[in-house]
């Protein structure tokens, strides 16, 4: 399906990353959002809040992110295509709904704008250390689709992306930006809304006598329904069965909870998603994400200048993680360098994966600023060696 | 020798309006959910809505069982946010009639701050509160609504903090429809439910109920049936009364009857006629895509 040109703002322009982000929304189909103000992510909602009422879908300002993260949910499940847009305080607010939206698949983007913590932390400056939390956050077992964009044009382009896993696989997807892409100015480029594909929601054309709400299809997804439709549905974030229906036992949670797990795990290579620069020869490796991510490229032009044989990996989609890619490079290459701007995330990760076949080197950050490419180079010269 | 006439089996009226597939229901001997859910039953019936555009959205706790046993849209939420999820989905479809029905602990606990805020906007919601002075699904915890010497498992030297005035509060915040019943009054109840059926905006009903199996019994109050008898006794119809006026002590006088009856635009309405006013022929209501 093609996008609804009434979202659609065709044409280049130069717009910050939230910006861009609120674009890829409407452009992806976006008609609700819910949202409380938090630096840096602010932006994003309040040019939704503009754009929206002459598109056609409505926001809201709710009284807190616990109320933003549900009101989504409520929307959805009236057939709306809906996100939230937050920072790291109001994130840790989000969680529980972050559940819910799982346990219950529910097509939604949760937007993330990461600035320094923990805590209050640093409301206007970069940060990075929401990764983990993206993963594991919320309480109990799930698997979640996490993108990490680099620039206010894969601000535009991946919340497109965002939107179309979310109704795919019918669950929460996270979109980790950071303050620096947030509010980085660039030329972005919007397409024709003939030129965005467009993934839509899965309703059911089975009659409510013969519709199960949690009944999968054969890749493990459900189809959905509306309230108002006549289903007479029910939704719940306990256990339930393939009704809907609270079944509190062993079997039932086995049943579902693997479900949710594997419809992420099973389709990992079609969902997982990353840029390579300079790979084919690299001996070293620097694994970088967000805004990191162009920091190391100067690191590796600089190693380059020196004969170093280095190149970069960047994960756009960092969960499900390219776990097997990684794998891959590691019987190839010496070493990994993971830079970002956390004291050690998604390096635990790369080092799994590396599994003592290859060395990973972190450097890391606190954020507040991004990496001098100094320290980059310095730790490839130091793996090289 | 003249043979029995057949006689069709006797069905319950509000069984059609129940998932009568998920009974019995998790509710204890004595307990004045069920008495609610029968009246809530009877609203639909007396209302005539169409069902199939009646969403119902709960929280958790005995209460936010509701919303899993009647035969409508129903969300079985989280904690305290039945309210943030039934305006989302309200604003979403304006077509909808859209019912949260929860506890005391869950709506004005975990939940307080989405009421005052949902009643501030006027957001058509009907609201149905089931008042049982005491977290009954953790165990008979102490609630914002345990009367001043009540005793509960947190509070067990009896409880010493003032209560909310839920008429007060729901009043104070905004509500367009502000009622209170005890599940003695069930007539009554109906017809509340029937009234805010047919209004638009934030209404608020407060149904005290027994909860013998932990407040009760814990207060030595003695069974469901004494309850009765007290609330038969001790409720006076204050039609009209001043919500500030309303406060329940222990033991006490209960005041009931419909408090607030006003007419305020919606938060939708309220919506519309700004957007409308500032783009003109711009805006598109929502909806419209």
């Amino acid at each position: 399906m093609k996008a609804n040109p009434a979202g659609v703002l065709t044409g280049a322009h130069f717009l910050d990353g939230d910006q861009a982000c609120c674009e890829g929304a409407l452009a992806a189909g976006a008609n609700f959002a819910a949202g409380y103000p938090i630096t840096p992510s602010t932006e994003v909602v309040e040019r939704f809040a503009a754009r929206i009422p002459t598109v056609g879908g409505l926001f809201i300002q709710m009284e807190d992110e616990l109320a933003s993260s549900i009101a989504i949910l409520g929307a959805a499940w009236a057939g709306k295509k809906v996100f939230t847009v937050t920072s790291g305080p109001g994130f840790s607010l989000m969680m529980e709904h972050i559940g819910l939206a799982a346990m219950t698949e529910t097509p939604c983007v949760f937007v993330d704008v990461q600035r320094g913590g923990p805590s209050t932390g640093l409301p206007t400056l970069p940060g990075q250390a929401d990764m983990m939390q993206a993963r594991w956050g919320s309480h109990g077992d799930y698997e979640t689709i996490a993108l990490c964009p680099n620039s206010p044009q894969e601000c535009f382009d991946l919340m497109i992306d965002a939107f179309n896993l979310a109704e795919q696989y019918r669950l929460p997807v996270l979109f980790m930006m950071d303050e620096c892409v947030g509010h980085m100015t660039e030329k972005v480029v919007i397409p024709p809304a003939d030129g965005i594909e467009i993934f839509p929601r899965r309703f059911t054309s089975l009659p409510p006598s013969e519709y199960k709400p949690f009944k999968p299809g054969a890749d493990g997804v459900p189809e959905m329904v509306k309230a108002g439709d006549g289903y007479r549905f029910h939704i719940t974030g306990l256990t339930h069965d393939e009704q809907g229906y609270p079944a509190m036992n062993w079997r039932e949670q086995e049943k579902l909870v693997r479900r949710l797990v594997e419809k992420v795990r099973k389709n990992t290579d079609k969902i997982v998603r990353y840029e390579e620069r300079d790979i084919e020869d690299a001996e070293v490796v620097v694994v970088a994400y967000g805004i990191t991510s162009r920091v190391a490229l100067r690191a590796i032009q600089m190693a380059r200048e020196e004969g170093i044989r280095v190149g970069l990996l960047r994960p756009i989609v960092v969960w499900p993680f390219p776990e097997k890619h990684i794998r891959e490079l590691s019987e190839k290459v010496k070493a990994f360098v993971v830079v970002e701007m956390n004291y050690g995330q998604m390096v635990y990760e790369v080092e799994r994966c590396a599994a003592g076949k290859a060395r990973t080197e972190l450097v890391d950050h606190g954020g507040g600023t991004v990496h001098e490419p100094e320290d980059v180079l310095k730790a490839i010269r130091e793996v090289a060696r | 020798m003249s043979t029995l006439p057949m006689v069709e089996p006797a069905i319950n009226p509000v069984e059609p309006f129940l998932r009568t597939d998920r009974m019995p229901h998790i509710w204890c001997p004595g307990c004045g959910i069920g008495t609610t859910v029968n009246c809530f039953a009877r609203a639909l019936v007396e209302s005539k809505l169409n069902l199939d555009k009646v969403a119902i959205v709960s929280g958790i706790g005995c209460t936010g069982r509701v919303a899993g046993y009647m035969r409508l849209d129903s969300f079985h939420t989280t904690h305290g946010r039945a309210i943030p999820f039934a305006t989302g989905l309200k604003l979403a479809n304006p077509e909808l009639s859209v019912v949260v029905y929860s506890g005391d602990g869950d709506l004005i606990a975990i939940g307080g701050n989405h009421f005052i805020h949902a009643a501030r906007r006027n957001v058509d919601l009907k609201i149905i509160c089931v008042n049982n002075f005491i977290y009954g699904m953790t165990g008979g915890q102490v609630a914002p609504t345990t009367p001043v010497g009540a005793t509960a498992t947190t509070t067990p030297y009896g409880c010493f903090e003032r209560p909310f005035n839920l008429p007060y509060l729901a009043e104070s915040s905004g509500a367009v429809y502000v009622a209170r019943w005890t599940c003695f009054h069930v007539r009554h109840i109906t017809r509340a439910m029937v009234e805010a059926f047919n209004k638009k905006g934030f209404s608020f009903i407060e149904i005290i109920t027994p909860c013998p199996t932990l407040y009760l019994r814990r207060n030595k109050l003695g069974d469901s049936l004494d309850t009765m008898r007290y609330y038969k006794q001790k409720s006076v119809i204050k039609n009209g009364a001043n919500t500030k006026e309303v406060e329940i002590a222990l033991g006490g006088e209960i005041i009931c009857g419909k408090f607030v009856d006003i007419e305020r635009p919606t938060l939708g309405q309220s919506m519309n006629m700004q957007l409308s006013k500032s783009l003109g022929a711009r805006y598109v209501a929502p909806g419209g895509r």
